[in-house]
């Protein structure tokens, strides 16, 4: 594969980890939760500002995910206390960050250029690239990542069956017969927000390292990449189990980015790229359900669900 | 076990919507009672069981339940004491979680929540032998998710999830009505082995004027958000739906009782 193929595989699964926290929030909460596009860069900014302050990088991508829950449960405490519409609680969220995140870094952008960061560890660890059939198939780098992302998919995994993890889906899926076994669906609900920014600043702050840099516009648009990688996930790896959804939304991401990467080696114009992810989003959201109701029309029986999930 | 005394409930208030549902309320249940309740559309059935669920709050009045005062508690505080069974087969399970997990979250009903798995081979045999009581061969589907199950098989599990972790007060609001009559019955005799079983204190709204005569051991009638009749035990055994109707119009001072959603069969 070419660089920009390899490339893309590597920004896939970095960006996957953004598309695991979308679907935190967008599945699990069934919340449309629109803080990402400022906790992404809140994450990006902490850690490099960090980083430049002399901490370790894995120290600074810890504090990134700290940063990022509390912007997340920012955004519950919002929605669920104040009882401003969830959208909109987001989007105020997001704004305010904008200047937080101005603040931190003291700049607009902030390079990296030799400073140790997680990639930088990565590169020195030296794995060689896998190469078959003269062909390389993934960079050193995309094999560490790939560990690097299982392992917190398995994390989420563990923590979406414990007891809390169960009260955090049925909050989700009915909310009603959740509160009526004595849990709070406030808390829950500021919880999932809060793990989901978290996990969403982690891959800025991931980002902010492979790309060596953070900017403060490195977040705009990160919640459409988001829905687009958990949608396209489901669609073509299946969504039966929490086990094969969280593997299914990191290989949207890659597949995305492996998408973006083959539009813009045809040509495309870079320029073109928020409205060809807006489309593959329209038009992933939009197919299943057209699908379904030509489906419906046909069958006879249909299984019958509480809350739908295209 | 449950005291209720002076509750009052408006929807609306000091609109042209105002509508009193529940009109200085006063019921006393004791351990092991099993009320069965009756009442036309719109009588306040409903907002009686939230009220004591904590699903609302009332405007004015006290419930105590089990010697402790509920009045101002949410209804996730005070979840721990009370099981509840819905008229939605849908509304009382979460469609896309699977039975094992539905149920290991009504098994830690009103307990901290923890990071231990939330279903372990433990309570997987707690569950199967649980379920094998429904007789809906369900313990061989623990993995199923809910919203695969027929509306009668998933009420049959809401009330299992309801009941088996022994709550103080069970309340059915309407729970069998959405279903056809055979799966009506199927969901009535479980109720009342579960009842049985566990002794539980039960109120069970219905609108069937059978089942609130044949089940349980004492049945109110609500009107206009008030209790209009409240009849015992021993009374209950000999009276059938036409006595209620007269007992109705005796308490009402003459008006027919016209509610043609009550079944007379
Ligand atoms: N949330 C609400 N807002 C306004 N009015 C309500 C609400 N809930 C119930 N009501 C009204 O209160 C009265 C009693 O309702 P309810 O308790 O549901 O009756 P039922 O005996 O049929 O269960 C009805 O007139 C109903 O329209
Ligand atoms: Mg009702």
């Amino acid at each position: 594969m070419n660089l920009a193929l390899m490339g893309a595989i590597e920004q896939g699964l970095l960006f996957g980890i953004l598309a695991l926290g979308v679907y935190l929030t967008f599945r699990i909460l069934n919340v449309p939760d629109l803080t990402v596009d400022g906790s992404f860069a809140l994450g990006g900014a902490m850690a490099a500002k960090m980083i430049i302050d002399g901490y370790n990088p894995f120290v600074a991508t810890a504090a990134a995910f700290v940063v990022g829950c509390l912007a997340g449960a920012f955004t519950g405490v919002l929605h669920t206390k104040g009882k401003v519409n969830a959208l909109l609680a987001g989007i105020l969220t997001m704004i305010a960050l904008y200047s937080i995140n101005l603040r931190i870094m003291g700049k607009a952008n902030l390079p990296l250029l030799r400073e140790d960061t997680l990639f930088t560890y990565t590169k020195d660890l030296g794995i060689p690239n896998l190469v078959v059939g003269g062909i390389t198939w993934l960079t050193g780098a995309a094999m560490v990542f790939i560990v690097g992302i299982l392992i917190l998919k398995l994390i989420i995994d563990w923590f979406l069956h414990t007891d809390l993890g169960l009260d955090l889906r049925a909050t989700g899926d009915n909310p009603k017969m959740i509160r009526s076994f004595g849990v709070n669906t406030d808390s829950t609900t500021i919880i999932g927000l809060a793990l989901s920014n978290g996990l969403v600043a982690v891959s800025g702050a991931w980002l902010a390292q492979y790309q060596g840099f953070a900017d403060v516009g490195m977040g705009i648009g990160m919640i459409v990449i988001g829905l687009a990688s958990v949608i396209v996930g489901e669609v073509l790896f299946g969504s039966s189990s929490i086990f094969r959804v969280t593997l299914a939304v990191i290989g949207g991401s890659i597949v995305y980015r492996l998408v973006i990467a083959l539009a813009l080696q045809a040509g495309l114009n870079p320029s073109d790229l928020k409205l060809i992810t807006a489309l593959i989003v329209i038009v992933a959201l939009t197919v299943p359900t057209i699908a379904k109701g030509i489906f419906k029309k046909q069958a006879v029986r249909t299984v019958k669900g509480g809350s739908d999930r295209a | 076990m449950l005291n209720i005394s002076g509750v009052n409930k408006v929807f609306n208030a000091g609109t042209v919507n105002e509508k009193i549902a529940l009109n200085n309320v006063r019921l006393q249940v004791k351990s092991g009672e099993f009320i069965t309740v009756i009442g036309s559309n719109g009588a306040g059935k409903s907002t009686l069981m939230n009220i004591i669920s904590g699903g609302m709050l009332p405007d004015s009045g006290t419930v105590t339940i089990d010697g402790k005062n509920v009045t101002r508690l949410g209804e996730h505080q005070r979840a721990n004491l009370i099981g509840r069974v819905f008229q939605d087969p849908m509304a009382g399970t979460a469609p896309n979680m699977t039975i094992e997990e539905n149920l290991a979250i009504a098994l830690a009903r009103g307990k901290k929540r923890t990071l231990g798995f939330g279903v372990n081979n433990q309570k997987r045999e707690l569950f199967r032998e649980q379920l094998k009581l429904l007789d809906q061969g369900l313990e061989n589907r623990l993995k199923t998710k809910v919203g695969f199950l027929s509306g009668g098989q998933r009420q049959a599990l809401s009330l299992l999830m309801a009941t088996f972790t022994e709550p103080k007060i069970l309340l059915l609001d309407e729970h069998t009505a959405a279903l056809d009559p055979k799966r009506a019955q199927l969901i009535v005799d479980l109720t009342e082995k579960i009842v049985e079983r566990h002794k539980l204190t039960t109120i069970m709204v219905t609108h069937n004027m059978d089942q609130a005569l044949n089940m349980g051991n004492r049945l109110l009638m609500l009107h206009d958000g008030g209790i209009i009749l409240d009849i015992p035990d021993e009374k209950k055994r000999t009276m059938k739906a036409q006595d209620l109707l007269k007992a109705f119009e005796a308490a009402r001072g003459g008006e027919a009782f016209s509610e043609d959603r009550f079944l007379l069969t």
